[in-house]
């Protein structure tokens, strides 16, 4: 398993050759120069999987494991992040992340895609149009802040829920984004984020963290049973997620090349691993594996792959999955108890330990031959320890921005429902609606 | 007239069914329950959180019968529906005042 540098530059080569005397005899096509069919046709189909992602993969996976009076509700978050969130990507969340590349912020340029016309391209991803592009880093911004709510799942106003939506796009993904993927501070720094370790999981996790300490716990948790709805829903929704991660990390090499096949082998084998192991910890501590360990696994270890994946050979992936599977097992179960805090549905223990994770094992496990770059392994101590202040920089940004918003939006709306909205249901309460 | 209310383990339904049926009972009611007796509940476990569910599913079947048969109804009913372990439930025997089929307007046995 691997590839062997000789490998890939005799292909590269081959392939150069072939692409060199294909373009002398064949006509000139109406192509753009530099934008590749090939590569926007992978990108299309990815924008659509990574978009799947949220609707309906989250959005079932965090639907199944909350209580049959909370399910529409949890699910109206999922949707209304991709409807709201998609609008402000557009308005400015895309130009101030990847238009111009201060260290800071990026500019306004783009605003409402401002200037931008159908054979663009932004500089990031050369051989896509920039529209494709722009939507595709869209769905990254979906799914980080659906990811949010299910920290506090089965207890957050809905309205409350849409302005700190807004305010958590606008000043904790945005500026990360900006930072670690558009040329900001982080990435000049050499901070390696192939897909979202840090931009995704890592900020998703420790804001979910915050906020869960924030809003407090669920009535009746440790004493009301608070078994979930329908695990099947999560079952499902975690197919979808995992077949979405192949757009998630795959697409995250921008085109169709070896690149993405080996972000994504070595994303499925960290899925495979993760699953696995998480089920062997539980049979071996409680005599069974349960069908939640096994998909809570699968999740922990494709979200703790993620900054890797496109940096590590696709074998890494199953030792990165195993340690997945491990410490969010570790997490989600002694961590969580011992802290005392109710993260409803593991946004920490999954994806802001999977994150830590995931973006401290690619500058151990880094290679020079898939990524560029080197990790501990091949002699580059240096580069863990830039991954270490990537992931300080995005604890203390999203951790304490997340912190600043709640505190905000509380003062103009309640952020958990009334006590007695709360027992009787979100659904109902917030939607006036209800499963039969 | 007699109405036998029997609880039984859910699987048991059909055979239930079917031991009625032989002995001249067309017609039952049949809700999904909760409960518990003398048998325990079982351990749910997600992620960190253990629950200890006491309430366990059964099935709550009614007949009306005329009075000369409700014992036979309940003695197929204990017959079909005993497996010998703990939880197989409980059948229940009260009178009926009155009785009537709403599309023809029967009264009492003619109800039945």
């Amino acid at each position: 398993m691997g590839v062997l540098p000789r490998h890939a530059a005799s292909a590269a080569a081959t392939f150069s050759i072939a692409a060199l005397f294909a373009s002398a005899v064949t006509p000139a096509l109406a192509e753009t120069p530099g934008i590749n069919a090939a590569d926007t046709a992978w990108m299309i189909a990815a924008t659509a999987l990574v978009l799947m992602m949220t609707i309906p993969g989250l959005a079932l996976f965090y639907a199944g494991m909350v209580r049959k009076k909370n399910v529409l509700a949890t699910m109206a978050q999922s949707l209304a992040a991709v409807a709201l969130i998609s609008i402000l990507w557009v308005a400015f969340g895309y130009s101030l992340a990847f238009v111009g590349d201060g260290p800071w912020l990026g500019t306004l340029d783009r605003w409402f895609l401002a200037g931008m016309k159908m054979d663009d391209v932004n500089p990031v991803a050369k051989t896509i149009p920039e529209a494709l592009f722009m939507l595709y880093q869209m769905t990254f911004a979906i799914i980080t802040v659906a990811l949010v709510a299910g920290a506090v799942a089965d207890r957050m106003r809905f309205s409350a829920y849409l302005l700190f939506a807004v305010g958590w796009f606008m000043f904790v993904y945005v500026p990360l984004a900006h930072w670690v993927w558009g040329g900001g501070f982080l990435a000049t720094m050499g901070v390696l984020d192939f897909a979202g370790g840090l931009v995704v999981h890592l900020s998703a996790g420790i804001g979910g963290l915050v906020a869960s300490k924030v809003m407090g716990k669920r009535h009746g948790y440790g004493t009301e049973n608070l078994a979930p709805f329908n695990l099947s829903l999560a079952v499902i929704g975690t197919g979808m997620l995992w077949v979405g991660w192949f757009g998630f990390n795959g697409g995250s090499a921008l085109t169709a090349s070896p690149r993405a096949v080996m972000a994504i082998t070595a994303t499925h084998l960290a899925a495979c691993a993760g699953a696995l192991t998480w089920a062997a910890v539980e049979w071996s501590t409680r005599r069974k594996p349960s069908v939640l360990g096994m998909i809570s696994g699968a999740i922990a270890g494709l979200g703790t792959i993620t900054p890797a994946s496109g940096f590590v050979e696709p074998w890494h992936g199953i030792v990165i999955g195993m340690a997945a599977g491990l410490l969010c097992f570790w997490a989600c179960t002694s961590l969580k108890q011992r802290l005392g805090y109710d993260d409803s549905l593991d946004v920490f223990g999954v994806h802001g330990i999977g994150g830590i994770t995931g973006t401290l094992l690619a500058g151990v496990f880094a290679t020079a031959a898939i990524g560029g770059t080197s990790g501990l392994l091949e002699d580059n101590p240096r580069q863990l320890l830039i991954q270490f202040y990537g992931v300080a920089v995005t604890l203390l940004w999203s951790g304490g921005m997340t912190f600043v918003l709640l505190k905000l939006v509380g003062a103009f709306v309640p952020l958990r429902v009334s006590l007695q909205h709360e027992m009787e249901g979100l659904d109902i309460s917030q939607h006036g609606e209800a499963l039969q | 007239m007699k109405l036998v209310v029997a609880i039984i383990k859910p699987f048991k339904l059909d055979e239930v069914r079917q031991a009625l049926t032989a002995i001249g009972v067309h017609g039952m009611t049949v809700t999904e329950v909760k409960g518990y007796g003398r048998q325990k509940g079982h351990t749910e476990i997600y992620r960190g959180a253990e629950y200890v569910v006491n309430f366990l599913p059964k099935l709550r079947i009614e007949i009306a019968v005329a009075t000369e048969l409700a014992d036979k109804a309940v003695e197929v009913i204990t017959a079909s529906a005993r497996t010998g372990q703990i939880g197989d439930g409980k059948i229940f025997v009260t009178p009926i005042d009155h009785a009537l089929r709403i599309r023809t307007g029967e009264t009492d046995s003619d109800a039945l």
